[in-house]
């Protein structure tokens, strides 16, 4: 575990830069370090490795304040992740991925065997070793930075802004991906980000600072949502948050209504039974959705697949959260959420009415475990 | 025996010995200045206020005549090569330690961070990180310095037969043949040619790294 235990960063002209901080970043877990520029998280970071000195205060490794072993050794044994990737540009790939190892004195086989294994872990092709940074996108680059800093299976992994420079569509696959890699490795990785929501899909905890470098809140995303600590907490979360904290919600529980469902080929009769429902959903002969219909419009044997109400966009059940559910009920005219299964297949639907009501049982669930955790 | 390439005896070297001197006399300096230049540049670097004073100190060797030089260094050296070559080298300062020390800072900075995060200390960061990255930018310093230390050396003929090729142009005057000049100019201009391409295959084989113009991604 690392321990930041009251620490502070003033700089020869005054400015303090992180003031008397102190955090407990959790084994095998990411922790998110979040705030506004000049909040000093990037310092803080920095001083886990010692590129950054703190003026007061200790840094403890496992316990062991970590000014007792050479800096380089506790360099190494971390691995660092930067904006723009930090790719040495006269070295092809391989030899990127290879460096610390390198240093660490592997033999040069070893090293790259080792960076070629890291290189398909992180989902780079391997045709890509023998070029050179300027051949691969911002995306790919960012990738080879993970793979380096994984390189020599350091048990802490520091990231500082590593996914800022590249366009939403391949952030959101660079975080999936690290999720991913997580779940595989189960690093202790301290993450730095300016994005609050890139530190709610990503920590297992986040600590916000404010301006001037203090912590203001120190707890996992979804509680950050429910009970932020103070009005700068909850102005650094966005208006949103009401919605953004359904993604901490599972839809698993959602009543599902099959009733509605009715296939493209349904006869009269069978369409004639389920006329007491508002809508309709129509599927194809798969079972996938095509669209909503009220019941009188239908006429069996001959439904227009294009003049069906949008069905907005499906949630699965038991992955998708509350949010996702909600998105989909609130996209259709209707007012009706899909639920597909793994194919995309409905498997049933399900009102804003009954989303509602689920909203309102999550949230009495997480009072009581708050009451319970207080010892209320 | 009067053939364009045939040269009055008191030169002491055939046409090929005179054009071997030549580059030695030019480039020695060069690779000198080089050398010198390396450890001038990272405390530049290092300690960005003697920068400026460097530069200033650079500049007025550079416009200090080489035979004010030689005037007071034929004092150790005698009428020799060392004397030629000592000017040369100082003069190439003036381009190698602004293009080594520009080379250097055009590392990014988080290369820099980076390659610090990742454990390699200040002596392996420099031989392994801003040395090789800085190449292009040596390189090109190279390439003007040589090609102006090879069309400075002639000056040496001024001491008495140090300015290799350049002696020709002494030689024309004195046994009135033109056509020695015109040699001598032409060759020097051929060298300085050679010189600047062979310093441009030597980069293109140090720095594989770096995007080709026109080459596809």
């Amino acid at each position: 575990m690392i321990r930041i235990d009251g620490v502070t960063k003033r700089y020869p002209d005054g400015t303090v830069a992180v003031d008397r901080l102190s955090l407990e970043i959790p084994d095998r877990a990411i922790t998110v370090l979040v705030g506004p520029s000049g909040c000093g998280k990037t310092t803080t970071l920095r001083m886990i490795n010692r590129m950054v000195e703190p003026t007061e205060g200790s840094i403890l490794l496992d316990g062991r304040d970590i000014r007792q072993q050479p800096v380089n050794t506790l360099r190494r044994s971390m691995g660092y992740v930067i904006q723009n990737a930090g790719l040495f540009q006269h070295r092809t790939i391989l030899d990127n991925i290879a460096t610390v190892p390198r240093l660490l004195g592997w033999t040069k086989q070893k090293a790259r065997a080792r960076a070629a294994e890291l290189m398909e872990r992180v989902g780079l092709d391997t045709a890509l070793a023998k070029r050179y940074p300027y051949q691969l996108s911002g995306g790919q680059q960012q990738r080879v930075g993970v793979a380096r800093a994984l390189a020599a299976d350091p048990p802490v992994l520091l990231m500082d802004e590593p996914f800022s420079a590249v366009d939403p569509v391949v952030r959101k696959g660079l975080q999936d991906e690290l999720l991913r890699i997580q779940d595989e490795l189960g690093k202790t990785i301290v993450f730095v980000t300016h994005d609050i929501d890139e530190a709610i899909k990503l920590g297992t905890k986040v600590a916000v600072l404010r301006t001037g470098g203090r912590l203001a809140q120190f707890a996992p995303p979804a509680e950050l949502l429910s009970a932020p600590a103070d009005s700068f907490v909850e102005d650094f979360l966005g208006a949103d948050r009401g919605i953004r904290r359904l993604s901490f919600f599972p839809s698993r529980e959602l009543e599902l209504q099959t009733e509605p469902i009715v296939a493209i080929d349904a006869g009269a009769d069978r369409l004639a039974s389920r006329a007491t429902a508002p809508y309709l959903l129509v599927t194809d002969l798969d079972g996938r959705p095509l669209g909503w219909s009220e019941p009188d419009r239908l006429t069996a044997g001959a439904v227009e697949p294009d003049r069906l109400l949008d069905f907005g966009r499906p949630f699965v059940p038991g992955t998708d959260s509350l949010r996702t559910a909600l998105d989909g009920a609130v996209l259709s005219p209707t007012g009706w959420a899909v639920a597909v299964d793994g194919e995309g297949r409905a498997v049933g639907v399900v009102s804003q009415q009954v989303i509602g009501e689920a909203i309102r049982a999550a949230h009495g669930r997480v009072a009581e475990q708050a009451d319970v955790g207080a010892g209320r | 025996m009067n053939g364009f390439f045939d040269l009055p005896s008191d030169l002491q070297h055939s046409y090929l010995g005179l054009v071997g001197l030549h580059l030695r006399e030019a480039l020695l300096p060069v690779l000198a200045g080089l050398l010198v230049s390396l450890p001038i540049a990272q405390l530049c670097v290092r300690f960005r206020w003697i920068y400026p004073p460097v530069l200033g100190i650079t500049t007025v060797l550079y416009a200090i005549p080489s035979l004010a030089f030689f005037v007071v260094l034929i004092d150790y050296f005698g009428q020799s090569e060392t004397t030629v070559m000592i000017p040369l080298a100082l003069y190439s300062l003036v381009v190698l330690v602004p293009a080594i020390v520009d080379g250097v800072r055009s590392v990014p900075p988080e290369t820099l961070a980076a390659a610090q995060a990742m454990g390699l200390g200040p002596v392996r960061r420099y031989f392994q990180v801003q040395l090789p990255i800085a190449v292009p930018a040596i390189v090109a310093g190279l390439r003007v310095a040589a090609v102006s230390s090879i069309s400075l050396v002639s000056v040496g003929m001024l001491i008495g037969n140090q300015g290799a090729l350049g002696n020709m142009l002494w030689n024309a005057q004195t046994y009135h043949r033109p056509a020695l000049a015109v040699n001598s100019v032409l060759t020097i201009a051929v060298l300085g040619i050679l010189v600047d391409a062979a310093l441009v295959v030597v980069r293109l084989l140090l720095t594989p790294w770096m995007p080709r113009k026109g080459a596809a991604r």
